[in-house]
């Protein structure tokens, strides 16, 4: 008789174990599939307006400071030249990507596509929700946003 | 079948389960907890351990942070001992740590880690540790397991009872073990019982800053203070140090100091001695010692000298502190987590002495003296006594509590712990240990609040017990469940140097504090860059400083000419990473000194003095990315005649 507990036992445990993963796996998914566009990550919605310039000024310092080391506007460094990617990219995504570098790398098809070709991971910088937008507001300066 | 009975079935199992490992154990003769032992210390991948336990590396100088139950190491500490593998001692931020008045001390000997406390419980701060070579203590920052400051004692010797603190680490005590002449006087060694002193020191630690500061020395006889601990509750105002050579022999100790039966343990009342100190009774002395800081917002530490300390004699200075006659050399001093009992470790004695706090006042209202040395009364053993552990075995050194009523008492001679019964002093178990166990820790087994889960034996000798490496074998540390009414063995595991002593308290209270990178933003360091734009190398007659950076996975500027032989070379790098565990690695062929390790946000400095032209790579060591084998650069250094001019830069710069 006890035999044939632990048997149970294990089987139930095995049996529940994989039906959990299994369904994970599929919210995952299905969450990535309507994310790709925004990303993943604190930023949901972006309302862009008008350029702001004092805004795009600042963006442009911390750009300096704690992007630069890895990114150039005009050619490949160690990561993607920046200039046009408020075409390629929608503001969320960018944002996302700024605050949320990790989990974007692990979770969202575009970035992790990105990874595969510069194989070093995005970081993040210690940048503010602020700082973020500001740096947008620069990516949008750079490609001739004006309103 | 149905869910609920699924649900039975899968209960009814587990219960099955638990009661065939019970059985087992309760049919186990022997201290060792079998195979439940396993389980008890299995800590699961990923899974982090309950306790954080901080062993103290001996001659290594160091600290080691292990993870209790696993035993699994998680960090060595550098203190006292420059580091050759993070530059700890070697970058030019660090080498100030180790300045004494005796000049740079590249190592030392680390005996007693030492949690700070609020309210007589450790909180989670600082842990202390002193220097018993070239007395020192030194605070480690456990915010970021970094040693944040070093103060060096003056007039000591052999800095062993240290560095216990106070019930609201109010100070850090500093009992010299080797008396010696103060002030660094020339006299015949023979002349000791008249010009040789036993200093006590007291550190002031500033209660925000954890900065110390030497308040005050008490001038003791020339006995060889051994350990100590302060009071807590009835007995916060007071601290105890225990002491051998009352004899006051100076050569052959090992006989001429075992003479008379009994030793002491010396009461200080700390509050009177402030009263005192405030009051100005002690004397200024000249002595010459140093205070060594690390600044985290400019990464670097500095030096101050200090010329002077205030001195309080015992004679000019009643009810300040007393005597207690204790059998045989005692070790350890350990107060009970109440404030009232004393143990006393008489490491030759045959007993365990207990003594009792309310006891030693009434003695001391009663004048029930014996007698006074230096100006010190000595209280009547049978004055102050509670009572006395019969029989426990044999060399009992270091004692610690459960919270639960029951102390735990090390014997190095028999390598044993034996529990016993606070106010029945009944001896209730005894377990073996491998072998010959030095002190012993219990978390907060030391404080008001004991986590009586676990006994941890800090033993002497391995022997047997690992896979021998030679003549020099593994030092170690063994864990003991104590949750039951006897104790079980469940864990031996090898230990950095020598665990001479061990605190450990719930990983809960540091991890939530945990500095996880330094913000770049907040770096003050005059060499630091923040940007690539303004990396540079200057020159400066001959010494050539080179403003650097480090990101994955590249160094600005990475292309270096126009250095001569004869220049003095600073690399000052910055790692520009804000992320947790994205440290960057530096070294340099033909370097004489080190690595440096460089934590997101730091900057460190090496300086490098080349003897020959050639071209010199340099690069990362610490896998940072797919591309760290990349992260690599050339430094150019032509004779010293050579016209080259200072160039740099990168491919793309
Ligand atoms: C350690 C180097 C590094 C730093 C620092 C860094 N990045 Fe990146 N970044 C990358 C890499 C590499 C990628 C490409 C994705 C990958 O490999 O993970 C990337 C991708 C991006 C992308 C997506 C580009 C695209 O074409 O879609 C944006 C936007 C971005 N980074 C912005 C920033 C900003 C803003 C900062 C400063 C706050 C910054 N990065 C700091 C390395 C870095
Ligand atoms: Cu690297």
């Amino acid at each position: 008789m006890k035999s044939m507990v632990w048997f149970v036992a294990i089987a139930v445990t095995l049996i529940v174990g994989g039906c959990s993963t299994k369904s994970e796996d599929a919210h995952e998914s299905a969450k990535a599939a309507t994310v790709s566009e925004v990303g993943v990550g604190p930023i949901q919605r972006v309302e862009l307006g008008a350029l702001d310039v004092a805004l795009a000024k600042k963006g442009a310092v911390i750009f300096e400071q704690k992007c630069s080391a890895c990114h150039k506007l005009d050619s490949r460094y160690v990561g993607p030249a920046l200039q046009g990617v408020t075409q390629r990219r929608k503001p969320e995504w960018i944002m996302n990507m700024i605050l949320n570098p990790a989990e974007m790398l692990e979770k969202d098809p575009t970035a992790k596509e990105l990874l595969a070709t510069y194989l070093t991971p995005m970081t993040f910088q210690n940048v503010s929700h602020d700082q973020a937008r500001a740096l947008l507001e620069y990516f949008r300066q750079v490609d001739g946003a004006v309103h | 079948m149905k869910w609920s009975q699924l649900l039975t079935i899968v209960v009814a199992a587990a219960i099955v389960s638990v009661t065939v490992q019970s059985c087992k154990n309760g049919g186990s003769a022997t201290a060792f907890a079998g195979d439940d032992a396993a389980k008890a210390v299995y800590v699961q991948p990923g899974k982090h351990d309950e306790f954080y336990l901080f062993t103290s590396g001996g001659f290594s100088g160091h600290v080691g942070v292990y993870g209790l139950p696993s035993g699994r190491l998680f960090r060595v500490i550098p203190v006292f001992s420059v580091d050759a593998e993070r530059g700890y001692g070697f970058t030019e931020e660090t080498k100030p740590m180790l300045q004494t008045s005796y000049g740079f001390i590249p190592w030392d000997d680390a005996h007693h880690p030492e949690l700070s406390m609020t309210d007589g419980k450790p909180d989670g701060r600082w842990l202390f540790i002193n220097a018993n070579n070239t007395p020192r203590i030194a605070r480690i920052d456990l915010r970021t397991f970094r040693t944040a400051e070093i103060i060096e004692i003056p007039n000591s010797g052999g800095n062993h009872s240290s560095p216990f603190c106070t019930e609201n680490t109010e100070y850090v005590v500093a009992g010299t073990r080797f008396s010696v002449p103060p002030g660094g006087q020339d006299v015949p060694i023979a002349s000791y019982k008249e010009h040789f002193k036993g200093m006590l020191s007291f550190v002031r630690v500033e209660p925000t800053s954890g900065k110390m500061e030497l308040a005050f020395q008490i001038q003791a006889p020339p006995f060889d203070w051994d350990l100590s601990h302060s009071g807590k509750g009835p007995s916060r105002e007071w601290s105890f140090f225990s002491c051998y050579n009352s004899e006051q022999a100076t050569t052959l100790l090992e006989v001429n100091a075992s003479q008379k039966d009994k030793d002491f343990i010396l009461a200080v009342n700390w509050k009177k001695a402030e009263e005192y100190a405030k009051q100005g009774k002690g004397k200024r002395m000249k002595a010459t010692y140093y205070t060594n800081r690390y600044d985290e917002s400019t990464h670097t530490a500095t030096s101050t000298v200090n010329n002077e300390v205030t001195v309080l004699d015992p004679k000019d200075c009643p009810g300040m502190m007393y005597l207690m006659p204790c059998p045989k050399s005692p070790h350890g001093v350990d107060i009970d987590p109440t404030g009232e009992y004393i143990v006393g470790g008489g490491k030759l004695a045959t007993v365990i002495p207990v003594y009792s706090f309310s006891k030693m006042q009434r003695a001391i209202a009663d004048n029930a003296f014996e007698g006074e040395i230096a100006g010190i009364p000595v209280i009547k053993y049978e004055a102050c006594i509670a009572g006395e552990v019969q029989k426990p075995g044999l060399g009992p050194l270091h004692t610690e509590f459960d919270g639960k009523g029951y102390a735990y008492t090390s014997m190095f001679i028999s390598s044993e712990i034996v529990k016993w019964k606070l106010g029945t002093w009944e001896v209730v178990d005894r377990v073996p240990t491998y072998y010959s166990i030095g002190h012993l820790c219990i978390p907060g087994g030391d404080s008001k609040q004991p986590w009586g889960k676990y006994v941890i034996a800090l033993n002497k000798i391995t022997k047997d017990r690992y896979l021998p490496t030679g003549p020099e074998l593994t030092q170690s540390a063994q864990l003991y469940s104590i949750e039951g009414d006897k104790m079980r063995l469940l864990l031996d595991f090898p230990t950095v140097g020598e665990p001479h002593y061990a605190q450990a308290c719930p990983a809960e209270l540091l991890e939530k504090n945990v500095v996880r990178t330094f913000k770049l933003d907040e770096n003050k360091h005059p060499y630091a860059v923040k940007a690539e734009k303004e990396t540079r190398v200057e020159r400066k007659g001959n010494q050539v400083h080179i403003y650097m950076t480090m990101i994955r996975s590249h160094f600005m500027p990475d292309n270096i000419e126009g250095i001569k032989v004869g220049d003095e070379v600073y690399f000052h790098v910055t790692n520009l990473e804000q992320d947790w565990d994205i440290p960057h690695g530096f070294a340099v062929l033909g370097a004489q000194n080190a690595e440096m390790l460089i934590m997101p946000g730091e900057t460190q400095t090496l300086k490098w003095v080349p003897t020959r032209a050639g071209v010199y790579p340099f690069y990362c060591t610490d896998f940072c990315s797919a591309l760290h084998q990349e992260m690599q650069g050339y430094v150019r250094v032509s004779a010293s005649s050579s016209s080259v001019p200072i160039s740099y830069g990168s491919g793309t710069k």
